[in-house]
């Protein structure tokens, strides 16, 4: 299962690349391997502050509908519209052109030990395994 | 359903106090005339040899080994003794004879009207229609799928709106449901305004929803939205109606600006026929539209049960609660029909769902979409016409006698204040030459003529009031100019071509034949008690007695009904082993919520406003952390083991760490995976004893009829699904019924109702749940039907031989499936649990393989990956007989057989029948044969298939097509053939 180096994990399966800001967050292979054909994405709204763990968007398959929470917290600063029109694209690209929001982190995020929380991909590895 | 075609039992006299002595089947001589021995399948030397296979020497010995000896009832039910069939009937007519079926010009969203009979006798009399299941399989089930269809798309044609669903409850749970999609929508948003003018029980329902989630619902006026400002988060949204419940139709396009300006969804009740007249609320800026489709052609049925639905604009779809039929197509590319969006529901949502809806009102969908198709939209603008001009007849003849009308911008509704005559002597009289009329708190009078009312009725209306020929100037009463409709509806052929009742006849029965319903096969959904809906237990519902009465009738015309509630609650306390019982919760979801509002309720009365904490297993139906969510609880799981039993030292741990703010329990006994868990007392207990109380889910009732009681378990709350236990069929996906029975300190908070009498008469506390006090009343008579004709000891009989055919069936199975969770003693309950997953390993073969590949053999799949995922879940019921039960069991293990192939590399998965499965007829006759397997093994793997066969008319359907291309109205199934032409002969 692919699972890049780079990125950091949280256990319910969002990534996020912090090394660019914004930092990109999207939900990973495996997630999207489990969850099967992604029918419907909702995503939130730009500008919306959002914190840790808060639930901010919605996946749904023709086999269940999950919450994706925010890795870290930070205000949502883009949406991939892509996603929205062809969920499919999460399926295909979960890592690239899957991505889901991007967030300008806040205090808490970059400096208050958050993004230190999060697996980094050997520990997500070892959790999916 | 008219009441010109009253049905008369044999006649004998009525027996009304029932003394005779017990003649139940279930005795020493069974009595070949008893109707035990046509509603099981198997007699006393058939189930004998049944648990003979099993090894035991008796019946009674296997009992005693499945439903532990600790939880037994030690003494006999005490219910009235069984019947025969016809004189039950007798028995029934003679209490039914009672009620007075007046005129009822009392309107507050139910009107009567006509069902046409080819509708009557095709749909609701007919078992292919009344006997199916929801339509989960969509393969088996295109038949009401597309008259599911029909009904959305004459919702959505008749509101303008964007999207409607299959159907809800009633009007005020559906407007209760569109206030809980605003809260969702709104999440910050703390208050819902009412205009003025909601029918009452609309907004009680409100009331009893609004609170728990602690929403302020306010009643305002047309002036207060021009004060809302710009942009406020905490309003919610608002309820316009019209035409109103005093009849009047206002332009209410401002408010709806004025409410938007402000944030607020806008939510509009309205009534169906006034539409094929009036300008459509989607045309006025309506976000939600809800209503009964009762005046299409379903009976009043003295509350229902009926249709209500909902529409929606575009951007709310995705939280339109219910189910949603859509548009996609199969593995070869003929358009086919599905449930959409079905992970919104709150099986899969849970806690976080934001209804607890999971069922619909089918057969009155079904009923009331056939009457649109039937009628057509000219037919439909010409019952409404005249039913308005009669109306503005009556309106102006009123006024010309110096009456007050409150509006003369109506449809079918007048509010009169009587001048120089006595409100209360206009009303008495109209009562003695039978005529029911609304009579309102402040001294007017409502009267709301339907698609019964005639000029002759008029002229005795007048003459009520004393009114002379002269009509006056009528020119500016009714439909006001600038709301007339200009649109058209109804306009796909559907609606066009089914005007002659051949024609009709046999587009009905084009889709009953699609479809596999009861009386075609066993049905062994796994907590659904698929068991027989007697004729006997039907019959009742086509007389006028039952089913001509409006829901608020002054109490005098109804004491029919106040009897038969009273039979029906004190039957099913006795069974449930409670102190008093509530019928007015209209499905087992509903039941669910005003349980545990009672729960609530007892709490604060006692001062215990920190109770919210409701624990739930990992393993209950998910509609029970959605309704605990609803009625005000916080949600904490607790964990199951690996043998799917409740674990007892979480919830030890749980209850006394949260002794201070614990609510309630909710368990489903025997568990939902099929097993009596002997720790349920204990557990009972525990929860007590922590200040808790426990709630117990009846979906699995009928594993304890007789044998034992919720009762006596220590639950204090178990709500019945009279839908599986006690016989109302499922209608194709509803109507059901979700009773509750309370112990003794939780009666007074049962729920009430403030509008005519409140069933058997009882004054409770509670709030209202339903818009009618008995709920869906007139299907009330067929679980009445069948205690009746049962009696205590053929009710135990039908238990013990449920749990008997479950373990044959588990017996049979074991050598080819492995059967996942027995009880102590060895043996499952009334349902078991056979686990794919080992074989998919195997094979690459999942369960949805199996299921599909059971339509080819005639058979609706079990429930699937339900309560475990990768299994299927199989309850027979009392009612198979042991041939069918081994048909059924022949079927898995031809499909066991065919998987084999698979493992063992005679063909692979991908050339399986099990992966090409359902095979169409237009399939296997393609001129190219070029499958590994012969056209004869995918259409007749089993012997019997060639002399019965059922035809699947479509093959395996694309579900993720039809969820990313949502399309939900007959116009996307025209286009979406056009296009797979067009797409054909490119």
């Amino acid at each position: 299962m692919n699972v890049p180096e780079q990125l950091k994990y949280r256990d319910s399966h969002e990534w996020i690349e912090a090394n660019v800001d914004p930092a990109k967050v999207g939900i990973s292979d495996h997630a999207q391997a489990e969850l099967t054909d992604l029918v419907y994405i909702e995503l939130p709204e730009i500008g919306r502050l959002v914190t840790a763990g808060e639930a901010v968007a919605v996946v749904e398959s023709v086999k269940s509908a999950n919450d994706i929470y925010a890795p870290v917290g930070g205000e949502v600063v883009e949406v991939n519209e892509a996603v929205v029109n062809d969920p499919a694209l999460v399926n295909t690209d979960a890592f690239g052109d899957g991505w889901l929001f991007k967030l300008k982190l806040d205090e808490g995020a970059a400096g208050g030990g958050e993004l230190a929380a999060l697996l980094d991909a050997d520990a997500y590895r070892s959790h999916i395994s | 359903m008219a009441p010109q075609c009253e049905t008369t039992g044999p006649v004998s006299e009525p027996v009304l106090s029932v003394e005779f002595d017990d003649v139940t089947g279930a005795g020493d001589q069974q009595d070949d005339a008893s109707f035990l021995s046509r509603h099981l399948g198997s007699d006393r030397e058939q189930a004998l040899q049944l648990a003979a296979e099993l090894g035991f020497e008796s019946v009674d010995e296997l009992i005693d080994r499945a439903v532990p000896a600790s939880i037994r009832m030690t003494k006999q039910l005490q219910l009235p003794p069984a019947r025969a069939e016809h004189v039950a009937l007798a028995d029934l007519q003679a209490k039914m004879s009672a009620n007075q079926p007046m005129r009822s010009l009392i309107g507050l969203g139910y009107s009567d009207c006509i069902t046409p009979p080819v509708i009557q006798r095709n749909v609701l009399e007919n078992p292919g229609w009344y006997t199916a299941y929801t339509p989960y399989q969509a393969e088996i089930a295109q038949g009401r799928l597309e008259a599911l269809l029909n009904f959305q798309t004459m919702i959505v044609d008749l509101t303008g709106m964007a999207v409607a669903n299959a159907s809800l409850l009633d009007e005020a749970t559906a407007a209760a449901e569109a206030m809980a999609m605003c809260a969702a929508a709104r999440p910050k948003g703390k208050r819902f305004l009412v205009l003025s003018g909601c029918h009452p029980q609309t907004m009680d329902v409100l009331r009893t929803r609004a609170e728990p989630l602690e929403i302020e619902l306010v009643e305002c006026h047309e002036k207060d939205f021009a004060d809302l400002g710009e942009n406020d988060p905490e309003l919610l949204g608002a309820l316009f109606s019209y035409p109103n419940t005093r009849g009047s139709i206002a332009d209410q396009e401002a408010m709806v600006t004025q409410l938007k300006a402000a944030g607020g969804v806008a939510v509009v009740t309205t009534d169906l026929l006034a539409l094929t007249l009036l300008r459509p609320p989607g045309e006025w800026g309506a976000d939600i539209v809800v209503g009964s489709a009762q005046r299409f052609g379903v009976p009043l049925g003295f509350g229902g049960p009926h249709a209500a639905f909902m529409a929606c604009s575009d951007a709310h779809k995705r939280r339109l609660p219910g189910r949603l039929v859509g548009v996609s197509h199969d593995a070869d590319g003929r358009p086919a029909l599905r449930l959409s969006l079905q992970t919104r529901e709150q099986h899969i949502r849970r806690e976080k769902a934001t209804s607890n809806i999971c069922t619909a009102q089918v057969l009155l969908a079904v009923m009331a979409g056939m009457y649109a198709v039937y009628h057509g939209p000219t037919g439909l603008r010409k019952i409404a016409g005249r039913i308005n001009e009669l109306t503005v007849n009556l309106a102006g003849r009123l006024l010309a006698a110096g009456h007050e009308l409150e509006s003369e911008a109506f449809f079918d509704t007048l509010t009169v204040r009587p001048v120089g005559v006595e409100a209360g002597d206009i009303a008495e009289r109209c009562v003695a030459s039978g005529f029911n009329l609304r009579r309102h708190s402040d001294g007017r009078l409502g009267i709301s003529l339907d698609e019964r009312s005639t000029q002759q009725e008029v002229e005795l209306l007048v003459e009520m009031f004393s009114c002379g020929e002269s009509a006056g100037d009528s020119d500016s009463l009714g439909v006001p100019t600038g709301l007339q409709r200009e649109s058209d509806f109804l306009t796909d052929p559907v609606f066009h071509d089914y005007h002659t009742e051949t024609e009709m006849m046999r587009y009905l029965h084009r889709l009953e034949v699609k479809d596999i319903a009861l009386n075609t096969s066993m049905i062994p959904l796994g907590s659904c008690t698929m068991k027989l809906n007697a004729a006997a237990e039907m019959m009742p519902l086509s007389w006028a007695s039952v089913h001509g009465l409006h829901p608020f009738a002054p109490a005098d015309q109804v004491t029919g009904y106040a009897s038969l509630a009273a039979d029906l609650e004190g039957w099913l306390a006795e069974v449930t082993g409670f102190a008093a019982t509530s019928l007015q919760p209209n499905a087992g979801s509903q039941g669910e919520f005003a349980g545990l509002l009672a729960i609530r309720s007892f709490h604060r009365a006692h001062g215990d406003t920190e109770r919210t904490l409701c624990l739930i297993p990992t393993s209950a139906h998910g509609t029970n952390p959605a309704s605990a969510v609803m009625a005000g609880f916080e949600v904490m799981p607790v964990r199951c083991d690996d043998e799917g039993n409740i674990d007892v030292e979480d919830i030890r741990a749980k209850a006394a760490a949260n002794a201070e703010r614990l609510g309630a329990l909710m368990i489903t006994y025997p568990s939902t995976h099929g097993v009596f868990e002997e720790s349920v007392v204990e557990i009972c207990r525990i929860i007590h004893e922590n200040g808790g109380q426990v709630y117990m889910d009846g979906a699995n009732m009928n594993a304890q009829v007789g044998l034992c009681r919720p009762g006596d378990l220590g639950a204090d709350v178990c709500h019945l699904n009279l839908h599986k236990t006690f016989c109302i069929p499922h209608g194709g996906g509803g109507p059901g019924v979700g009773p509750i029975a309370v112990a003794a300190h939780l009666a007074d908070f049962l729920p009430g109702h403030h509008i005519g009498c409140g069933g058997s008469g009882k004054p409770r506390g509670g709030a209202p749940v339903s818009a009618a006090a008995l709920g869906s009343a007139s299907i009330l008579t067929i679980s009445w039907m069948y205690v009746a004709m049962m009696g205590a000891k053929g009710l135990t009989e039908a238990t013990r031989l449920s749990i008997v055919n479950a373990n044959y069936v588990a017996h049979r199975l074991q050598e080819f499936f492995p059967v996942l969770y027995r009880g102590e003693g060895g043996l499952v309950a009334h349902e078991c649990i056979i686990d794919l997953r080992p074989l998919k390993e195997q094979s690459g073969i999942d369960v949805e393989d199996v299921a599909k590949r059971l339509i080819d053999y005639g058979y609706h799949a079990p429930t699937m990956s339900w309560p475990v995922p990768g299994t299927l879940m199989i309850e027979p019921t009392e009612s198979e007989s042991r041939s069918e039960l081994d048909r059924f069991c022949d079927a898995m293990i031809g499909i066991h057989s065919e998987i084999r192939d698979v493992i063992d590399g005679r063909c692979s998965a991908d050339e399986s029948p099990l992966t090409h499965a359902p095979h169409p007829a237009e399939t296997l006759l393609v001129g190219d044969w070029s499958r590994s397997y012969s056209r004869e093994q995918a259409a007749y793997p089993a012997e019997w298939t060639r002399t019965s066969k059922y035809w699947p008319p479509v093959s395996r359907i694309d579900n993720v097509f039809g969820d990313r291309n949502l399309v939900c109205t007959c116009a996307g199934m025209d286009a979406y053939q056009q296009d797979s032409q067009s797409g054909g002969e490119a």
